[in-house]
């Protein structure tokens, strides 16, 4: 890889969320991160069924240097773990997917989803509230009718803020299988849900009623061979929709087409490369995320070691592919053994599309320039604590032999035996109008922002501005 | 064999070994069974028996080669060569059908056993195949009796696998495992519908 860290694109650390204990609470652990359209809120979803949004703090965002500044701004529980009965078996509350509404009024709306059931939930703010009641004191307590001599209207007056979240919507008993993925479609009515073998689509206003689009599920079940893996709908076309495959191949439907749209339209696909197979081809290749660029234009789909970058009018293969992680090609058997080929990486645009980042192992995470042609590797780690701290790039060294292998022992230098496999980077979300990063490590949250280039003058920068640096 | 063909063969009955302790593993899990991660237990599972089968295969074949014997003595050697891995693998996937007859669902049983039949073996045909439901060892005890095969604990499973001893085919007493099968019908994606 490209030595990361050019002049171009340099990051500093801002926050960090979450408990610095090591004892990590499964409930704690982290499993989707998400930024609202505005950028202005964060949420973030855990294996405990709590949903945390942070906001971006208001009077720092026109500050270039603390505009990542993000505080807790509502938390509550989204899912509980349920038991189905019939099948007995226990429905995780595990929060799998966060997909924020575009913002219509005061309120916000966000979907979260566990295995088998979508909520809606309204975020609301509460900053007033009625005074002066004629028959109720102001704690509450009723006054004696008798007692009551002159009558008036009641007032808001200004109160401490509350975030209330309340579920506006249930939408259940639709997945037979378990949930994947969720996407609001560009109409703002309708949305979809991804299982494993189906997916549906929903009216946000109606949660008693479903339509199936894809089914893939074969007539008989010892003929699966493919399972669906992500879905999402294209970002300005509200009929067009994809989904990624098991078998690392990308399916485009077009709803106008038909009703069902078990047939595709487009099917992108790149053949294997026959040197490359082994035992856990069909591992690596199954793709973990898919997302559509900002413009609509492209697809990135991420798999067990490469990001790919896909144009949607060609299919053959892809436009580009950014190797994550190639050294671990031959420790795959390891990785096998302990679990983690089964990782599940998600991966993101930044707000131009000009880059993508997505996570690794040992709290790396990498970015690619698509238009420098260049890469990174950084690292979310809670030694590089200090407000508006430069990240190193980081490097993996491959060489065999002992020690590692990594010919000059540098500090930022590691060799591929010493990584922690444990420490895994899955989600990671890009501000939609800025360069402000929120990486997810097992339990801890990290926001970086890029670094402003010249303290001086940074009152004159836009958000745009600071955009078209990276 | 050869020293490379030794190294995939034996990597190949770790990774069936490893393969099958998930799947057990996987049926305790918290929210089920996986789709996704079953079909790929089961992927890498039939990728690494069909080296495994190949390259015993081989072995027989080479060894058949060397014996310079008249060539119905090489169909005889080399048939319980070929078929000796499979007992301990069929005795698995018998246990699995019995234990998954809890998880079943009824949608999927419908379609149990397709009719991949061994001509060679009519004699361990079970003669109620056509059945709706999932076979278990019927020349066992009654369904609603608790199993009498002990369970292997996962480490047992695995050495169970990797033994490879040759057990004479009559002393499995299979009334239904149809012996000389492949690993084809140990069909994951059985074990794989859990409830869902």
């Amino acid at each position: 890889s490209a030595g990361g860290g050019s002049e171009d694109m340099q990051w500093c650390f801002s926050q960090v969320k979450g408990a610095i204990d090591d004892d990590v609470a499964e409930a704690d652990i982290i499993s989707t991160v998400e930024f609202n359209h505005s950028g202005e809120l964060l949420a973030t979803g855990d294996r405990g069924g709590r949903v945390v949004i942070f906001q971006q703090e208001v009077e720092n965002k026109s500050v270039p240097e603390y505009r990542s500044e993000y505080n807790v701004y509502s938390t509550f529980q989204s899912h509980e773990p349920e038991f189905d009965y019939l099948k007995s078996l226990e429905i995780e509350e595990k929060i799998n997917k966060i997909r924020w509404l575009p913002q219509k009024n005061a309120s916000q709306f966000l979907l979260s989803t566990n295995d088998k059931t979508i909520k809606l939930w309204k975020i609301s703010e509460r900053d007033k509230r009625p005074e002066g009641y004629n028959l109720k004191e102001e704690d509450g307590r009723y006054i004696n009718p008798g007692n009551v001599t002159s009558l008036r209207v009641p007032v808001f007056r200004p109160m401490d803020l509350m975030v209330e979240a309340s579920p506006r919507r249930v939408f259940s008993n639709a997945h037979t299988y378990h949930i994947n993925s969720i996407s609001v479609n560009s109409d703002h009515e309708t949305y979809l849900s991804a299982d494993d073998l189906r997916v549906n689509l929903w009216n946000l206003e109606i949660n008693d009623r479903s339509f199936n689009i894809v089914d893939i599920k074969p007539a008989n079940m010892e003929d699966l061979t493919e399972i669906i893996t992500a879905a999402e709908f294209h970002p300005h076309h509200c009929h067009t929709l994809v989904y990624s495959s098991s078998k690392g191949s990308i399916r485009l439907c077009d709803m106008r087409a038909s009703a069902l749209c078990d047939q595709h339209t487009k099917l992108f696909e790149e053949p294997e490369d026959p040197s490359n197979r082994s035992f856990f081809s069909e591992i690596i290749s199954s793709i973990s995320d898919v997302k559509f660029s900002h413009s609509g234009r492209y697809l990135m789909t991420r798999d067990y070691l490469t990001v790919k970058i896909w144009d949607l009018n060609m299919e053959t293969r892809p436009i580009e592919t950014y190797q994550v992680h190639e050294y671990l090609r031959n420790k795959m058997c390891s990785l096998y053994e302990n679990d983690c080929l089964f990782d599940k990486f998600e991966c993101c645009w930044n707000g131009n599309d000009s880059v993508v980042m997505t996570g690794s192992y040992n709290n790396f995470f990498r970015m690619f320039d698509r238009a420098q042609r260049r890469d990174a590797t950084l690292e979310a780690s809670r030694e590089h604590n200090l407000p508006l701290q430069l990240l190193k790039p980081r490097r993996v060294c491959t060489g065999g032999g002992g020690g590692g292998g990594c010919s000059k022992r540098k500090k930022d230098e590691i060799s591929v035996d010493s990584l922690d496999f444990n420490k895994k980077i899955l989600h990671t979300a890009w501000h939609p109008n800025d360069n402000i990063i929120a990486v997810a490590t097992i339990n801890n949250l990290y926001i970086f922002q890029d670094k402003v280039s010249d303290p001086d003058s940074a009152d004159d920068l836009s958000a745009s501005d600071m955009m078209c640096t990276i | 064999m050869n020293a490379s063909a030794m190294d995939v063969n034996t990597e190949a009955k770790r990774i069936l070994a490893v393969s099958i302790s998930k799947l057990y593993a996987s049926r305790s899990q918290r929210g089920g069974l996986r789709l996704h991660r079953s079909l790929l237990l089961s992927l890498v599972m039939r990728s690494a028996r069909d080296i495994y089968h190949s390259a015993y295969a081989q072995a027989a074949a080479e060894e058949a080669a060397a014996a310079m014997d008249a060539d119905k003595e090489l169909e005889k050697v080399s048939e319980p060569l070929v078929k000796s891995p499979e007992p301990e693998k069929v005795e698995l996937e018998c246990r699995e059908r019995e234990e998954d007859k809890e998880v079943e669902e009824e949608e999927d049983m419908e379609d149990v056993f397709e009719s991949e039949t061994d001509s060679e073996d009519k004699e361990n045909m079970n003669p109620s195949r056509h059945s709706r439901k999932r076979r278990g060892n019927t020349s066992a005890a009654p369904d609603f009796l608790p199993s009498k095969r002990a369970r292997l604990e996962p480490g047992e499973e695995r050495h169970a696998v990797l033994l490879g001893a040759v057990v004479p085919l009559g002393a499995m007493g299979l009334g239904s495992c149809r012996v000389g099968e492949s690993l084809n019908a140990f069909s994951i994606n059985r074990v794989a519908m859990p409830a869902c």
